[in-house]
């Protein structure tokens, strides 16, 4: 017999008991659709925790005073002089860029209205190591960084909350604990990310917040230091860079560092370990309603081959061998977990679809993407299961004896 | 004439739990080619065990089986399968017929399993033709009486051109009327064709229209072979 004729015949006989073959495919369409979708979600959230990593900048280093890991003895502050130093085109040919920056808040109004945005103190440089456009008005300039100026960069969360609207708002003066700043523009929008909302900050020249805002003991002193690496090859070697010059001038020659150097690969390296630990989780999980159904097949198969079994016999009476049994009833048991990967992948797709647009409702930057992988995974698995869990039945089918299945009543 | 079955010292023992029980007892014969003959003798005579040994559905425990020039007796099941195949033609009792197929498909059915793909309507269509059945291909097995049933299963039978046609109580099912012509039919179809037939039966109305009865008693021939 043919495969061709196999199928036929499997198609013919699963037909003739729509119900119970309904039910066992309903199994598999289960299972399937389950793993697709826990699949297009872990990988949605791993776009997205990737997505807003990569939106924080381009090859960035993060330079902080002290050690989480370590409890180091009066750690030296980062300086402005730090930050100069890493400047060196000798000592640091890696670095492209390095803008060092005041972290504080403080409360923002304007007529009736007022927000407590975070505030930072930053330098031109900032906006090209940081990835910040604007959607109005102008960046800080060295010439406000020289004035002192009292201008100031709203996020347009902070936009949204004093004016209501988030343009327009350029040239209107609003008060930053109190003191009179001028609006010079309009951050543009990153959306909600894994560190808050960025959109809900306050950007003024670094020079400004020294002088007036985030007072720190020393006239000198930065809370962190952003550095931009000349491309992604060299991060580790920009990385080692500021080690060196950051232990020299801390006068750190051995011990540990008093300073802690991240950066966007790290970051993006332990977001991405957890998404796939939550990936494999929720795979995992959903593989098990896979099993359940595989064996919802096995059981179907079994109770088919008893009641079949004069058919078998009569078959063997007619010179079917035992291959020809064996392939009746895997094609059966493979046609019938197929039909259920193939809904359950529609299914699957549609309940990521949906999972989508309830993120998008609740304003989430969170979409569910059903990879091929996951659809190729989730068809050869669900084959397989019904090719794992048809041999069984299958077998004992093909090893029926001619006589004794024909007597069967 | 040459033989088409030649049976020698035939023994078949069946295990049940502790105890052997032995179904054949040692059981020698030959049949003609083209012959008809019927296998009589009461329940528990092995007469069910030599027709399946004979219809190669079974192996005897031991003895030399030889159908139509192959020895049999040793073969694996997956031999014994094709050589039912292309030898051996059943008609049961209960025609076993596939329900959700129809009766062309019910025939095609050996030809399948023998690989025949070339013309496999044809012969089907010449076969249930054969049996007087033609406008009734399309039909499915509870569309039809118990008489077409059979007829169906006639031509399943006849369909490879096998050497015999081992019948088990074929009109057994069937009110007498209607057994008669089943009987008419199967003994014309060995006169047009020459193929050897053997009825299993216990009705001394059947045995007496073939040319030849073999009594079985506890697992031995009795009397004449």
């Amino acid at each position: 017999m043919t495969l061709g004729q196999a199928f036929l015949e499997a198609l013919e006989s699963l037909s003739g008991n729509k119900l119970r073959s309904g039910l066992t495919v309903l199994g598999i369409v289960i299972g399937v659709a389950a793993v697709i979708a826990m699949l297009a979600v872990g990988k949605g959230a791993e776009q997205s925790i990737t997505g807003s990593i990569s939106g924080i900048g381009t090859n960035l280093l993060f330079v902080f005073r002290g050690d989480p890991a370590n409890d180091i003895r009066n750690p030296k502050p980062l300086t402005l002089g730090d930050a100069d130093a890493l400047r060196d085109q000798f000592a640091a040919p890696s670095i492209e860029a390095v803008a060092p920056a005041l972290q504080g808040s403080g409360t923002v109004s304007f007529g009736g209205e007022q927000s407590t945005p975070d505030i930072l103190g930053v330098t031109p440089d900032y906006f090209q190591v940081r990835n910040y456009k604007i959607t109005e008005g102008e960046y800080i300039t060295e010439e406000h960084m020289l004035g002192r100026a009292s201008v100031a960069l709203l996020g347009p969360e902070v936009a949204e909350t004093l004016f209501g609207h988030s343009d327009g708002v350029t040239g209107e003066t609003i008060r930053i604990e109190g003191q009179p700043f001028r609006v010079i523009g309009v951050l543009e929008s990153k959306g909600g990310g894994a560190f808050g909302s960025e959109d809900n900050q306050v950007l003024i020249p670094f020079t400004t917040a020294q002088a007036r805002l985030i007072r720190r003991s020393t006239s000198d002193r930065v809370d962190i230091i952003f550095v931009q690496a000349v491309s992604g090859d060299v991060v580790d070697q920009a990385s080692d860079e500021i080690t060196s010059i950051l232990r020299t001038r801390h006068r750190s020659p051995v011990g540990a560092d008093d300073f802690t150097i991240f950066t966007q690969q790290d970051l993006l390296s332990t977001f991405q370990s957890i998404t796939g630990i939550l990936t494999v989780f929720l795979g995992g999980i959903a593989g098990i309603s896979l099993l359940v159904g595989g064996i919802g097949i096995m059981n179907i198969m079994l109770v088919s081959v008893t009641e079949r079994t004069r058919e078998i016999g009569l078959r063997k009476a007619l010179g079917a061998r035992r291959r020809d049994i064996l392939t009746q009833f895997l094609t059966e048991s493979s046609l019938l977990s197929l039909i259920g990967g193939v809904i359950g992948i529609i299914f699957g797709w549609l309940i990521a679809f949906a999972v989508g647009k309830i993120a998008e409702a609740n304003n989430t930057a969170f979409t569910p993407v059903v990879g091929l992988d996951a659809v190729t995974l989730a068809t050869l698995f669900s084959a397989a299961v019904g090719l794992f869990f048809g041999i069984y039945p299958a077998n004992r089918a093909a090893g029926l004896e001619p006589v004794e299945a024909l007597r069967y009543e | 004439m040459d033989n088409v079955i030649e049976a020698h010292d035939i023994r078949k023992v069946y295990k049940m739990g502790e105890v052997e029980v032995q179904a054949l007892g040692g059981v020698s014969f030959t049949i003609q080619r083209g012959e008809v003959l019927s296998i009589m003798g009461p329940s528990g005579s092995g007469k069910s065990t030599l027709m399946n040994t004979l219809g190669c559905l079974d192996r005897p425990t031991s003895g030399e089986y030889i159908l139509d020039g192959e020895p049999v007796a040793s073969l694996n099941d997956d031999q014994l399968a094709s050589v039912r195949n292309r030898k051996v033609g059943f008609v049961f009792q209960s025609f076993n017929l596939l329900s959700r197929q129809t009766a062309i498909t019910n025939v095609e059915l050996p030809l399948r399993y023998s690989g025949t793909n070339d013309g496999r309507r044809d012969r089907a269509m010449n076969a249930l033709r054969a049996v007087g059945l033609e406008d009734r291909m399309t039909h499915r097995p509870y569309e039809l009486s118990g008489g077409q049933q059979q007829r169906v299963a006639i031509a399943r039978a006849i369909v490879n051109n096998p050497a015999i046609i081992m019948a088990d109580e074929p009109t057994g099912n069937l009110d007498s009327k209607v057994g008669k012509e089943i009987m008419n039919l199967l003994l014309n179809l060995n006169r047009e064709s020459g193929t050897t037939l053997i009825i299993v039966t216990h009705d001394p109305m059947i045995a007496e229209q073939t040319q030849r009865v073999i009594r079985l008693r506890d697992g031995l021939l009795d009397g004449a072979a």
